[in-house]
């Protein structure tokens, strides 16, 4: 078993931890902000999906890619905009 | 320069501040004052790791990805522009089941790409498959059922757990054998398992969320949430990537934090909501005798009722979006301000089709959010409300969860309304198959039923108070 899956494993379970932390003392006011955000952050397949769009693999990597990247594209930019949207509208008076 | 930045280390560190900001940006999405702000910071990290992604030396050629990003963005975009707050939970579940799709294809590309695969590489190829493919059929389902193109109520057939065990075992199966590619049958290809699991993975994904009815949707909402996380964090060991691994960790635990705070709220165990037969919202316990006399009141005489009240709180419910009435409901409660009456919002966490439903829906109509109040702080001091109008909440109010060990909801922590002066009930009718009467505070003393369409009996009220 190589190094640098054994770190990776190390990160995932702190990055696990972290999110527990991070997450616990939301108001249930903001859930749905929370969950569309959490959703776009989700989207950072993206990075793998550019990867596999661009790179030379041969042509199923490619098309397999670019439709990853359509979707991943779509989950990131209406993700967070539809989150600020309804930040937005978020006040207090 | 241009060697710096293509480098590998470059990108990785790159791809830690990413994941920094996506912390930070969490961290403040938790406050409603620094909400926004951590949204931004949570885009920039991504932006941040697109950029680094695309100028790295991995990437030779732009066309096809040009495509993608375009086409994403256009499509992104618009559904984020025009979405109505009241179709905020299919927008989710259906970028949702996006970021599965993506994930899943993400695995495919790597798979059916020209590099060899160690065994590491096969096993998070096949979690990316698996939970890939349930987060995009699951989310689907989501989707049909919110945006009712699917029935809303539960679809069950017979043996439908076996069938899902009997699947998952074939899926696991199947994966063991792409990864470990040992003989199944004479002239087997690995193809094949790779073809079957990621049609066993849709199939798990349909069957999980075809049984959950309108009233579990917010669990299932959450899960589906969590897993599009996992999903992208299966991905990150596929490609060796520490931003998808973090980013999808923190996706997937805030993910399933939300779906026990749901599971929590309804007194039901995930397995139970999954895997639970309780029909949804139905609690045949009680029969109608038990329930006291309902007394409808019009709306002039609930105007003089709250004319004269001093303390006011709200129970939306479900109903609220549906008659989409949360514009007119605070209207009335600016007015019932203005002659001097406190007005407070309670909100049950799973009132609605999805966590937080209710606050994006009275948010949208301007509520102060220092109004929307959780059971926890409304129930102690109900004793001291004057009205309490429910609006197309039912579970959520019904007092057989306090009272009635034989009620399927005993144990649930509601809203105690029926504690209060009076009560009011804004429902549709009784009549609907008497589908309500199962909730024994439509018959209580104190309880009101005002009837019909709750926009138009709220707007009844408003222009009572105006004239």
């Amino acid at each position: 078993m190589d190094n640098l899956f054994v770190l990776l494993i190390f990160v995932l379970v702190l990055a696990i931890f972290l999110g527990f932390e991070l997450i616990n003392k939301v108001p249930s006011t903001l859930h749905t902000p929370l969950m569309s955000g959490a959703n776009a952050i989700s989207g950072i397949t993206i990075v793998g999906a550019l990867i596999s769009s661009g790179s030379d693999g041969g042509l199923w990597t490619t098309v397999l890619g670019t439709a990853a990247v359509f979707f991943a594209t779509i989950n990131v930019v209406g993700g967070y905009l539809v989150t600020n949207r309804m930040l937005g509208m978020f006040k207090k008076k | 320069m241009m060697d710096l930045l293509q480098s590998e280390i470059f990108a990785n560190l790159a791809y830690i501040i990413a994941s920094m900001l996506f912390i930070f940006g969490l961290k403040q999405l938790g406050s409603p004052e620094t909400a926004q702000r951590g949204n931004l910071i949570s885009s920039s990290g991504m932006l941040l790791a697109v950029l680094v992604t695309l100028i790295s030396n991995q990437i030779i050629s732009y066309e096809w990805l040009a495509i993608g990003l375009v086409l994403g963005t256009l499509v992104g975009a618009s559904a984020a522009s025009f979405v109505k707050m009241t179709s905020m939970p299919e927008l989710v579940a259906l970028f949702n089941g996006f970021g599965g799709i993506a994930s899943l294809l993400v695995g495919s590309a790597e798979y059916l790409g020209t590099g060899s695969l160690g065994l590491i590489s096969l096993t998070a190829i096949f979690l990316t498959l698996i939970i890939g493919g349930i987060t995009f059929s699951g989310s689907l389902v989501a989707y049909g059922k919110l945006s009712e193109i699917l029935p809303g109520r539960q679809i069950i057939f017979k043996g439908q757990r076996i069938v899902l065990v009997a699947i998952f075992i074939a899926a696991l199966l199947f994966g063991a054998q792409l990864i470990f590619n040992f003989q199944m049958v004479e002239g087997w290809n690995p193809l094949f398992s790779f073809l079957l699991l990621i049609s066993f993975a849709l199939v798990i994904g349909l069957l999980i969320t075809l049984p959950i009815g309108g009233a579990d949707m917010p669990v299932i909402i959450a899960l589906l949430n969590s897993y599009s996380g996992l999903a992208a964090s299966a991905a990150g060991f596929v490609i060796n990537n520490n931003v998808l691994i973090v980013a999808g960790a923190l996706v997937g635990a805030s993910g399933l934090i939300l779906t026990n705070i749901m599971c929590k709220a309804m007194n039901r165990s995930l397995a139970n909501v999954v895997f639970g037969s309780i029909a949804s919202s139905s609690s045949g316990a009680v029969n109608p005798e038990e329930v006291g006399e309902i007394k409808p009141i019009n709306v002039s005489d609930a105007y003089l009722i709250l004319e004269a009240a001093n303390s006011v709180l709200v129970v939306p419910g479900y109903g609220m979006a549906v008659s989409q009435a949360q514009h007119a409901v605070r209207e009335l409660g600016e007015l019932l301000e203005e002659n001097g009456c406190e007005v407070n919002y309670a909100i049950h966490p799973v009132a609605g089709r999805m966590p937080g439903h209710m606050n994006v829906l009275l948010a949208e109509a301007n509520v102060s959010y220092d109004q929307l109040q959780e059971p926890e702080d409304v129930n102690p001091v109900m004793d001291t409300v004057d009205v309490c109008i429910v609006i197309g909440a039912n579970d959520v109010v019904n007092p057989d969860a306090k009272e009635n060990e034989g009620s399927p909801i005993y144990g649930m922590p509601i809203i105690e309304a029926d504690r209060s002066k009076t009560v009011f009930i804004l429902k549709r009718s009784m009549a609907s198959g008497f589908a309500g009467i199962d909730n024994p505070l439509f018959g209580k003393e104190n309880s009101r039923m005002l009837f019909g369409d709750a926009k138009e009996s709220i707007s009844g009220l408003v222009a009572e108070f105006k004239s």
